[in-house]
């Protein structure tokens, strides 16, 4: 299995093709529903003034975000007391609540890759012939096996968002996913979702 | 009464950290149906890797630890005030070990708990009373976000599907509800039917069904076959596990009827993810027994 290396290339983004098994090694963030919505409202369009440490923050996160990778993941913590941080579980969460906003943040940050679960729709697709950038689909409820993967928890940002929804910045070994997007327009899930509609209206058909 | 907040706490963790048998049994053998090397297959065996992980470590199958539904079967004279008191202190000590990811945000200001309580439905708890000489039993089930949200409720008939109000038109928007979920709900998944009752107890009536045992059919010979019918026809789709394709998407069908109004024909689908987290406990005198 290829194993990728975050930050990532743009010639190794567009060498990726839908369907391929890879592995990620790196440092990434986990960013959710909450952390989409601050990006977009804060720093993108900027309908909302930055307020507490938002800038800081925000100059935190960008050079971490540079060609590198956002995961859609709400992991279960501990050491919430001590601030010795450790992901216990931490499997990825449903994507497509984020197809409003993914390709803009993807654009605005220049990162390279997405990681989650379900695909994206469309707009998320454009995006990454664009940028360009890939989706990775995790393996959805394999929270304790991914969590292995993480190495380490080197800092969070906006944890008032609660625990599920801070910016969890990991240091990944070998994280197993499947790119079910690419960069030149593919996309697993519109074939299955298609090749899955055929086979349906056939059993409709039926009595 | 016995306080019973530590045994509940064991209960909590058994069903979040590890998988009842009949599940893992089924896992383990839509492994065998996918062809080597395909992503299908990939994902089942990281499932299963992840079952035995987190066996081993004591640690939650899925980050999400889902909606706490409890079902509470009390012998009659006990005080059902004291058990909800001492199932919310073991969820809350449950999550403070990181059995139980803080799971209970407030809708109106957007704050998370902290503890998985939330208002009186966080955890939902349902209690029936029983004659006083039969055991306290206590059932849990976690119910996923992400598969909770490609469950869907139709209102029959339904013209766009051509489905009457019938087991023919019932088949036809469980088809459907399947197909809408794609890979979304983490498939392989287990589908909860409930046909009838208003939209309120449909809902519930199709999560109910889901704490029987994999394989369990309907009483009801027409609903029995109706069940195996659409696993089988849900699996011709294709969507497989994860929605990577496969041969795998429904590993089993429930169905349960209620009476409806003249007026209403609803048909609730309840989308159980692979992390089918069920256990029950049963508790007569001194002895607890875990399922
Ligand atoms: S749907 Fe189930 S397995 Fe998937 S993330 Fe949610 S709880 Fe976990």
């Amino acid at each position: 299995m290829r194993e990728i290396t975050i930050p990532i290339s743009d010639e190794t983004i567009r060498s990726l093709k839908v369907g391929e098994p890879v592995t990620l090694t790196g440092v990434m963030m986990t960013g959710r529903d909450a952390v989409h919505k601050w990006m977009i409202d804060t720093f993108i369009k900027q309908t909302r003034q930055p307020q507490g440490d938002d800038l800081e923050v925000y100059a935190a996160i960008k050079p971490l975000l540079d060609h590198g990778v956002i995961y859609h993941c709400g992991p279960v913590v501990a050491g919430l007391d001590t601030k010795e941080y450790k992901f216990v579980a931490a499997g990825p969460t449903t994507s497509i609540r984020e197809e409003p906003y993914q390709a803009d943040v993807m654009k605005h940050f220049n990162a390279r890759g997405v990681i989650g679960k379900g695909g994206m729709g469309p707009k998320t697709l454009a995006g990454c012939q664009e940028v360009p950038f890939v989706y990775f689909h995790a393996i959805g409820g394999a929270a304790s096996y991914i969590a292995q993967s993480v190495q380490k928890v080197l800092g969070v940002y906006k944890l008032d968002f609660g625990v599920p929804e801070a910016m969890w910045v990991i240091e990944v070994k070998e994280f197993p996913v499947v790119v079910t997007m690419d960069s030149h327009g593919g996309s697993q899930h519109a074939v299955i979702d298609e090749k899955s509609r055929k086979v349906f209206e056939e059993l409709l058909a039926k009595a | 009464m016995r306080n019973l907040t530590q045994e509940i706490l064991e209960l909590i963790r058994r069903t979040s950290t590890d998988l009842p048998n009949d599940v893992e049994t089924r896992l383990r053998a839509a492994v065998e149906k996918e062809a080597p090397g395909s992503a299908a297959r990939g994902a089942l065996e990281t499932i299963v890797k992840n079952i035995e992980l987190s066996r081993k470590n004591s640690t939650p199958l899925c980050q999400d630890t889902g909606t706490p539904i409890f079902y509470v079967h009390y012998p009659e004279g006990m005080s059902t005030r004291a058990l909800k008191k001492q199932i919310r202190e073991a969820m809350a000590e449950a999550t403070r070990r990181s059995y139980m990811r803080p799971n209970a945000v407030d809708a109106i200001y957007d704050k998370n708990s902290g503890n998985n309580l939330g208002g009186d439905e966080f955890p939902y708890i349902h209690f029936d009373e029983v004659d006083a000489d039969q055991p306290l039993t206590i059932e849990l089930m976690l119910k996923g976000g992400g598969c909770e949200n490609v469950g869907i409720q139709y209102s029959l008939p339904n013209s766009q599907l051509g489905a009457g109000r019938d087991l023919k038109g019932v088949r036809k928007v469980v088809l459907d509800a399947v197909q809408k979920a794609q890979g979304q709900g983490c498939a392989p998944g287990i589908l909860g039917v409930a046909i009838g009752g208003d939209r309120g107890s449909s809902y519930y009536a199709s999560k109910e069904v889901l704490f029987s045992k994999m394989g369990t059919r309907n009483e009801d010979p027409q609903l029995a076959e109706l069940e195996e019918r659409l696993t089988d026809e849900a699996n011709q789709m294709g969507i497989g596990p994860m929605g990577f394709g496969g041969e795998t998407t429904v590993l089993d069908t429930k169905i349960t009827g209620l009476h409806r109004l003249p007026a209403s024909y609803f048909v609730s689908v309840s989308y159980m993810c692979w992390a089918y987290r069920r256990r029950k406990m049963t508790v007569s005198g001194e002895e607890v027994i875990y399922d």
